[in-house]
């Protein structure tokens, strides 16, 4: 315990020493009003005060005359703003009045008892002068009642205007625009040929007519050694030549899948994989999608490819929702 | 001169008097009460660069392709908005300067109101009767990170999309109202409709700065009127308030600091390069870059969403509870939920419903000061483990392995925390000593009578002083 | 005097004497017709001199006949001479170890011995070819654009490298235009491959501009801190400008309030 607080103490002594050395330090706190009268300390905050003055003036000259460099821009003026500050604190502690004032707090009434509902004199007229609106009326019940249907009817209606702002969520987040047939582009809407993508590469296609911006379109193209996959039954036809695709939106938080790991020598590293750069939630390709690391839960949803005269084609629509899990979503397989 | 202008506003506005007394106003003195004073120079400062990037801005994500000065991203399509943040940057004179120093004086009121909220907390100035300030405080910073999240994001340059996609999908993992909530707030699906960008706008330029400003000025009145908290000292009680008054040495003062501070950010803005979009790129939804990460002050959510471990709740195959809710709403709900119940807690525990406006040093109440530390550790912990890919880069070490050191440290390390600061508190309250002013050594002064004796270190008067 | 000139004279300055590095570049290494795959033909002396340097450093690992040996090291038939050439100008290989992750270090071959160990590798089987990278042919938007698409999500958006999950995709600041080609030809370690049918010899010309102006980016704003966004400006943040504004705080204010009775300065009454 001593040692550390030795360090603390030293780490501490040094950060306020080199303040002190710089600029001295100001006296002990003063009960009573002390006027410094130094015409040195008013000499510096003149100066100072000038100096900002041709500061500020740089900053004009910098941007009427030298294409306001933003670095010099930068400097004229945080120069002009420090001698200002500068000028401004040396003047608080050397030239202006030293002085220190005691005020009386205004008084909250002070409890003696440990309970919060002790008895308080100013608290009390101000109930009574509350009750006092409240003299002759019968029906108190009643129109406090009928009070709080008006407050929550008309809360209610300053509510719902709130829901124009979006549609009805409904099937929205499960929309796709992959159906069976819709052809792969790739961003400059020319076809996505199966013959461009070689063993261990990958590109990001689209469906084609698709607006790329809508989440479900983009999907992620790899192609892996055929022989290699290890697809559940029933996706077995999903991909040709090796050639697999998934959708781009990451089902933890819907960043882009964008890193795609193929090792060169798949004896002695983990085998392709999907990773999404946000959280680092890990794919497993040859699988199908199937989560392997990070905090993503759902796979990644796998999208049916075929080939048609060397393009390529979506069989069908992806193995489960696109984007990421929301209450209410359905697990992907 | 100065005689005529107080004679015209006092005999209009009878401020004759109310003026006079406002410069006798009484600021104790003490430089950790000047955390919250950086924070509201920084609001000013946001506020007058603010103004000036709007005149400049246009926020919009309609599309065109982009034809100015920076040659990496001529012909490139993009949205209006990140076209006219590059428009503001290289075309405009002195824009780059403005959209900087706005983006470096954000993160330092941030980092300024976490400063001047340790202060709140580890000294009791959050207690009675300013607990209910202190819950004004809090919802500023709860809206602080909000307005900042939502001008990082405002720009559509890659990485403000990211985080955008991030902040949907947390949304979206809300039970039950998720799916509904993230498409109101979208206008639709992920990445939203054209309104979307108006909204966020209107949202950063006008209803949060309101906000916060409404907030500050009832924070700033709220500190008024039963007058600031002091330190213990000699003549000081519980009823009186001993400093430096208004004018001119405190007026000075103060104005001296926003001028530093404003030095200090400018300096920066002009020298140091902070969010070089052009660099980064626009967004697409399909595009994704590595090392991507959100301002400092949401560091936290981003280690607690890669922290979490995979884990859905999930009822009869639909998700109930989607993973990026732990992460991004759970735990900052946990903390700031702490924090707004914490006076509640301690005047329960210690059955203490006095007021109080003498602070407690951090070592007097080694309960307090633990627990906060413990609190503090926790979400510096996972706010490191928020650049843990950074670390690998840098530094080497496996991420892998970094994320169970992590997982490990966020129980350790608060654990650790909390049983290191009780023990210092208690060992520095038994010596008297301070961390920073040497040793416990004991002081003793001369009596009247003529003899001596010893004074007592401050933990123990405090405790005696407690009636004042 | 002004940074910004001063910057773009540097960036001159260094695009040129790269310019005339990649130009006076031996002809006979770079043969015409590109990253077409298939071997090349080379002089037999060259051939057998790495045959020879193969033998002596690499065959332990590969094979003596660079067959590769099962759960050690991957036959190089068909790596080509754009592999053999990458490995060993950016020093990954030799490894120390079986088993670990090759990067980049001082190459443990001189540039003479590497021909020849690039000719031998060739010489195994049909493979791509060291690619024909100019920069300058290249447009330097289309390059950020391709750059963005498929490399940024491992390499960063201002190649400053990342995590990739079980291995280091390495910032590109050392990296040359000929290293850049030959990686994208070769998909070194876990990175992917693209043929020529997906990036084409002026994508490639492109990426490599792109790439050389990360290693230098516009930094009209001022210090670059690194170039990796956030994590640098926080840390400018709290501890450059929150430091400063805390020196200015402790000046301003006082650090204890002075005229404590029992206070430690106290004790001076």
């Amino acid at each position: 315990m001593k040692w550390f607080l030795a360090a603390l103490r030293w780490a501490w002594r040094l950060a306020v020493a080199a303040v002190v050395l710089v600029l001295g330090r100001r006296g002990e706190g003063k009960l009573e009003r002390e006027l410094p009268a130094s015409p040195r300390a008013e000499g510096a905050v003149a100066a100072l005060l000038f100096g900002a003055g041709l500061a500020g003036v740089a900053f004009v000259l910098v941007y009427a005359f030298d294409g306001a460099d933003t670095q010099l821009l930068g400097a004229a003026i945080a120069l002009a703003l420090g001698l200002i500050g500068a000028a401004l604190i040396l003047a608080a502690g050397r030239v202006l009045p030293q002085e220190q004032l005691e005020e009386e707090r205004p008084s909250f009434a002070v409890p003696t008892a440990e309970e919060e509902h002790h008895h308080d004199e100013a608290a009390e007229e101000t109930v009574r002068a509350l009750h006092k609106g409240r003299e002759g009326v019968t029906r108190r019940r009643l129109l406090g009642a009928a009070g709080a249907t008006a407050g929550l009817g008309l809360g209610a209606a300053a509510l719902t205007p709130l829901a124009s702002l979006g549609p009805r969520v409904g099937k929205l987040l499960e929309e796709s625009p992959w159906r069976d047939g819709t052809a792969l582009v790739e961003e400059n809407d020319l076809p996505v040929r199966a013959g461009d993508l070689e063993v261990g590469s990958f590109l990001t296609a689209f469906a084609e007519g698709a607006d790329k911006r809508e989440l479900a379109a983009a999907v992620v193209v790899v192609r892996v050694e055929e022989s290699e996959l290890e697809l559940p039954p029933e996706r077995r036809d999903w991909a040709p030549e090796g050639l697999l695709a998934f959708s781009k939106i990451c089902t933890h938080a819907q960043c882009a899948v964008s890193l795609f790991r193929y090792p060169l020598f798949a004896e002695r590293s983990p085998g392709p994989a999907l990773v999404c750069p946000c959280h680092y939630s890990t794919f497993d390709v040859l699988s199908g999608g199937n989560r392997v690391f990070g905090p993503a839960v759902r796979p990644l949803p796998q999208l049916p490819l075929r080939i048609e005269a060397g393009r390529l084609v979506a069989a069908g629509d992806f193995s489960g929702p696109v984007g990421p899990s929301w209450g209410g979503v359905r697990e992907g397989s | 001169m100065i005689r005529r202008a107080v004679r015209f506003l006092d005999q209009r506005a009878g401020a004759g008097s109310a003026l006079g007394k406002a410069l006798r106003y009484v600021f104790p003195d003490h430089w950790t009460f000047l955390f919250g004073e950086i924070a509201l120079y920084s609001f000013v400062i946001l506020v007058a660069t603010g103004i000036y990037l709007t005149l400049f801005f246009e926020p919009s994500s309609s599309t065109i392709v982009y034809h100015g000065s920076y040659a990496p991203l001529q012909g490139q399509e993009m949205s209006k908005a990140y076209a006219s943040a590059l428009t503001l940057s290289f075309e405009v004179p002195a824009g780059l300067l403005i959209r900087q120093v706005h983006h470096w004086t954000a993160l330092v009121f941030l980092a300024a109101i976490v400063l001047h909220l340790m202060r709140i907390f580890f000294t009791g100035a959050y207690r009675k009767p300013r607990d209910l300030n202190y819950y004004v405080g809090l919802t500023m910073l709860t809206l602080a990170v909000i307005e900042g999240y939502a001008g990082y994001s405002l720009l559509d340059d890659l990485l403000s999309g990211m985080g955008l996609a991030i902040g949907n999908a947390v949304a979206l993992s809300i039970p039950v109202v998720g799916g509904q909530l993230g498409t109101l707030i979208w206008g639709g699906r992920f990445p939203g409709t054209d309104a979307f960008f108006s909204r966020l706008y209107i949202a950063h330029v006008f209803i949060f700065p309101v906000l916060i400003g409404s907030l500050m000025a009832l924070h700033l009145a709220m500190v008024a009127i039963p007058r600031h908290t002091q330190f213990r000292g000699r003549r000081r009680r519980e009823s009186n308030v001993i400093g430096t008054p208004l004018w001119p040495g405190y007026a000075l003062r103060s104005l001296g600091l926003f001028f530093s501070v404003a030095a200090v950010l400018f300096a920066l803005g002009g020298l140091v390069q902070i969010n070089p979009i052009w660099q980064w790129g626009p967004y697409e939804p399909y595009l994704g870059t590595n090392g991507a990460q959100p301002d400092w002050y949401l560091g936290w959510l981003i280690g607690a969403l890669r922290l979490m471990p995979h884990f859905d709740v999930v009822i009869g195959g639909y998700t109930l509870v989607p993973n990026p809710f732990w992460g991004g709403v759970l735990f900052p709900g946990l903390v700031f939920g702490f924090l707004y119940a914490w006076p509640a807690i301690e005047r329960r525990l210690d059955r203490d419903y006095a007021p109080h406006n003498l602070l407690d040093r951090p070592r007097d109440n080694p309960r307090r000061t633990a627990i906060g530390a413990a609190l503090f550790a926790w979400v510096a912990t996972i706010f490191f483990a928020g650049a843990a890919d950074r670390a690998f880069v840098q530094l080497g070490v496996p991420y892998e392995g970094q994320l169970w050191g992590y997982r490990a440290a966020s129980v350790l390390v608060p654990t650790a925390a909390y049983l290191l600061t009780r023990r210092v508190c208690e060992h520095l309250r038994e010596d008297g000593g301070h961390p920073g002013r040497g040793s416990g050594a004991r002081v003793l002064a001369r009596s009247r009578s003529g003899g001596f004796e010893e004074l007592r270190p401050q933990g123990q008067s405090a405790a005696d002083g407690e009636q004042g | 005097m002004r940074p910004r000139r001063i910057l773009i004279g540097t960036l001159a300055a260094v695009l040129g004497a790269f310019a005339i590095a990649v130009f006076a570049q031996p002809p006979q290494a770079r043969p015409q017709g590109g990253s077409s795959a298939g071997t090349v033909a080379v002089p037999t002396g060259l051939r057998e001199a790495g045959r020879a340097l193969f033998a002596e450093g690499c065959s332990s690992c590969h094979g003596f006949e660079g067959e590769g040996v099962p759960g050690q090291a991957p036959s190089l038939r068909g790596a080509g001479e754009a592999a053999a050439d990458f490995y060993l100008r950016t020093g990954r290989m030799p490894l120390d170890q079986v088993g670990e992750e090759p990067l980049r270090a001082t190459p443990r071959y001189s540039d003479s011995q590497i021909r020849a160990l690039d000719a031998y590798v060739a010489s195994l089987g049909p493979g791509p070819a060291i690619p024909v990278v100019e920069p300058g042919r290249g447009s330097v938007s289309d390059g950020m654009q391709m750059f963005n698409e498929s490399c940024a999500g491992c390499h960063g958006t201002g190649g400053k490298g990342g995590v990739a999950i079980g291995a280091y995709a390495p910032p590109l600041g050392e990296a040359t235009p000929t290293e850049v080609g030959e990686a994208i030809r070769v998909g070194p370690y876990v990175m992917p491959s693209f043929s020529e049918a997906q990036l084409d010899q002026r994508d490639l010309d492109s990426i490599a501009r792109y790439v050389q102006l990360t290693q230098n980016p516009d930094d009209a704003g001022g210090f670059g801190i690194g170039h990796i966004g956030p994590v640098p400006e926080g840390l400018v943040a709290w501890f450059a400008a929150i430091a400063a504004l805390l020196l200015v705080a402790r000046l301003i204010g006082q650090r204890n309030e002075g005229d404590e009775p029992g206070g430690e300065e106290g004790g001076k009454a």
